[in-house]
């Protein structure tokens, strides 16, 4: 979860300066250090806590049940059929696609409020942009339920409006302000002498933005992506909604067109009445790993993007 | 948060931390208090079945009627105190056989194991039907289909016939619509109608039915899909949704759902609604089950469900 985006690089020195100020008492100092020291560290025991559980409670099911049941393509867990794949693939169809449609968006809104918009423009868009991320998301699913999906289902002939695509679209919104927020960070720690130069040579300011300062940052706008998907993934109460909620395998072309069935939409629908202990209630925890694991690689590339950038200079 | 941590500036790393942690403890400490809430209702539910209050557990089919009902009757009767929560017909039955609750609400027959769970632990269970109710086949109100038998819904929702103009309707695709699979209706649907009562079938909903969270979701896209059907209790359907006749055979006629139709037992798809008291019920209890099995049936038509005739 705590990523350092590039500007905030030097913090670490700024911080022991201060410490080392001789004003302060040791004891003070020992306090505050070792309180800051437990509070830190407890952040990793939380997580590792976290999932020490989802694996005690979701291990289970791996060896209750076969392999081929666990990774089947049919998930009817009223009759014990927890084929998991079907859930995997959408949950995977959604957030690709809201991707897919949120990295044009938020990379071109990032340049325009970087780069193109006036000093005033930019000082109404960030906060505007800000409040984006602030709608909740049972607000954004009953918009999409009622608004979207009709609209979806007439304009593109589909037999339902929810379908994964409304999903994505939904999910793109929601992760736009993240996208937005941090691309528009990463061209903004874009060395003022690259445009300098790049205009000295002659470039138009499109020039300018496309070919220099566009790829100079473009470290950072992977991470961006990164971190979209990172929310993407992990939403349940809009995706829940407006995708129908379809375990069906999402194989041919026009599936984008069709209802899916999310991991965190079966478990929010299905967790409430599970009993405790049960193979379900294992099966259900089970894919709680998996999409544990999912969003924990995600975010490791996210911060894997940031440290290599940290280390060249905040550059490449 | 993502947007919090977004905006902080430079030197901000050590309050950010703190925040995140603070927010970690938080939702820690929520998460141990509403267990420890839970455990604590449990164990004052216990202690309130001596004091005289009576406890009423169980389907969430019956929960708004069973609180109309409730508060009904301490209206009436004053000095009778009566909590009811829902949790699903079989939260209910368990609480019931675990001697937590003094009434169990449940929108299906307890299961054999259940009822000998109950005499192992020295409980028998009296059965009572409240009340009934009708499983309506809804669908969008500008879909020309009047009529389905019995047969033909099922093979509609097992995927056989995907296209209306296969039952003589418009050439639109069929969407289907379904509860999510943990609610009771759910299952006396496969079972009555997907699998026309035959214990032995093998027959599933196909994987294209979509599973909605809620009433409304089914509601909402009925109302605005020509192409939807689906399926809820005939107290969920609004009127802006347009209710199918349903047979039971080929030659059978047609018969919507309504109190009549229910009662006089020519709807096919309808169920009794139960409540299960531990032992034969005395004192309050007896009281309150007569009541209801009385004057309490004048509220079950307000709430959409059926009365006893």
């Amino acid at each position: 979860m705590n990523f350092n985006l590039a500007p905030n690089t030097n913090k670490s020195t700024t911080l022991t300066m201060k410490k080392s100020k001789p004003e302060r008492s040791t004891w003070s100092e020992f306090f505050v250090e070792s309180s800051i020291r437990v509070v830190g560290f407890s952040t990793i025991g939380f997580v590792a806590l976290i999932f020490l559980f989802l694996l005690r409670e979701g291990l289970p099911i791996f060896y209750e049940i076969s392999p081929a049941n666990v990774f089947g393509t049919r998930w009817y867990p009223t009759f014990d059929i927890f084929g998991s794949l079907p859930l995997i693939l959408g949950s995977a169809y959604v957030t690709v696609a809201s991707i897919l449609i949120a990295l044009p968006l938020g990379v071109c809104t990032a340049v325009f409020v970087r780069e193109v918009a006036p000093q005033w423009t930019r000082e109404i868009l960030k906060p505007l942009i800000e409040v984006l991320a602030g709608i909740p998301s049972v607000v954004l699913g009953f918009f999409g339920m009622h608004v979207i999906a009709p609209l979806v289902r007439i304009n593109l002939d589909a037999p339902t409006g929810l379908t994964a695509f409304t999903g994505a679209l939904l999910l793109a919104y929601m992760s736009l302000p993240t996208i937005i927020s941090v691309a528009e960070d990463a061209l903004d720690s874009v060395p003022k002498s690259y445009r300098d130069a790049a205009l000295a040579m002659g470039a138009t300011k499109w020039q300018t933005i496309w070919r220099i300062v566009v790829p100079a940052a473009r470290s950072g706008i992977a991470t961006a992506v990164m971190l979209g998907m990172g929310r993407a993934i992990g939403e349940t109460m809009a995706v829940m909604m407006v995708t129908g909620n379809a375990a069906r395998m999402p194989l041919s072309v026009n599936s984008l067109f069709m209802p899916v069935r999310t991991m965190t939409a079966t478990i929010a629908a299905e967790m409430g009445e599970v009993a405790n202990g049960s193979v379900h209630y294992h099966a259900l925890f089970g894919i709680g790993i998996m999409l544990f694991i999912l969003t924990f690689c995600i975010n490791l590339v996210a911060a894997k993007a940031i440290f290599k950038k940290r280390y060249r200079g905040g550059l490449r | 948060m993502d947007s919090e941590r977004l905006q902080c500036g430079n030197g901000e790393l050590m309050k950010k931390n703190f925040y995140f942690v603070l927010w970690c403890a938080l939702a820690l400490l929520l998460t141990v208090g509403c267990q420890g809430g839970r455990d604590k209702t449990e164990i004052v539910g216990g202690e309130a079945v001596s004091r005289g209050t009576i406890e009423n557990k169980g389907s969430d089919t019956l929960v708004n009627l069973a609180l109309a009902w409730a508060e009904l009757y301490m209206k009436i009767n004053a000095e009778v105190r009566i909590s009811v929560t829902g949790g699903g017909s079989g939260t209910g039955i368990a609480a019931m056989i675990n001697g937590t609750v003094s009434i169990a609400n449940a929108s299906r027959e307890m299961k054999r194991e259940e009822i000998a769970e109950a005499r192992a632990n020295g409980i028998d269970p009296v059965e009572f039907v409240v009340a009934r109710d009708a499983i309506a086949v809804v669908v969008n109100p500008s879909n020309p289909i009047e009529n389905l038998t019995l047969q033909q819904i099922s093979d509609i929702y097992t995927g056989k016939i995907t296209n209306w103009s296969q039952l003589g309707g418009e050439n639109r695709p069929i969407v289907l619509l379904s509860r999510e699979s943990n609610s009771g209706t759910y299952v006396y649907f496969l079972e009555n109608v997907i699998r026309l009562g035959n214990s032995k079938s093998k027959l599933l909903f196909s994987p294209d039915t979509l599973l909605m969270p809620s009433s409304e979701g089914i509601s909402s896209e009925i109302r605005q899909n020509p192409n939807a059907i689906g399926y809820d209790g005939l107290g969920y359907v609004t009127p802006d949704q347009k209710v199918i006749a349903v047979s039971k055979s080929d030659n059978s006629p047609f018969v919507l759902p309504s109190p009549q139709t229910v009662n006089d037992g020519t709807y096919p798809v309808a169920r009794p609604l139960y409540m299960y008291t531990a032992g034969q019920p005395k004192g309050q209890i007896k009281n309150y089950i007569d009541w209801i099995l009385k004057d309490g049936q004048n509220l079950v038509s307000k709430l959409g469900f059926v009365p006893l005739q």
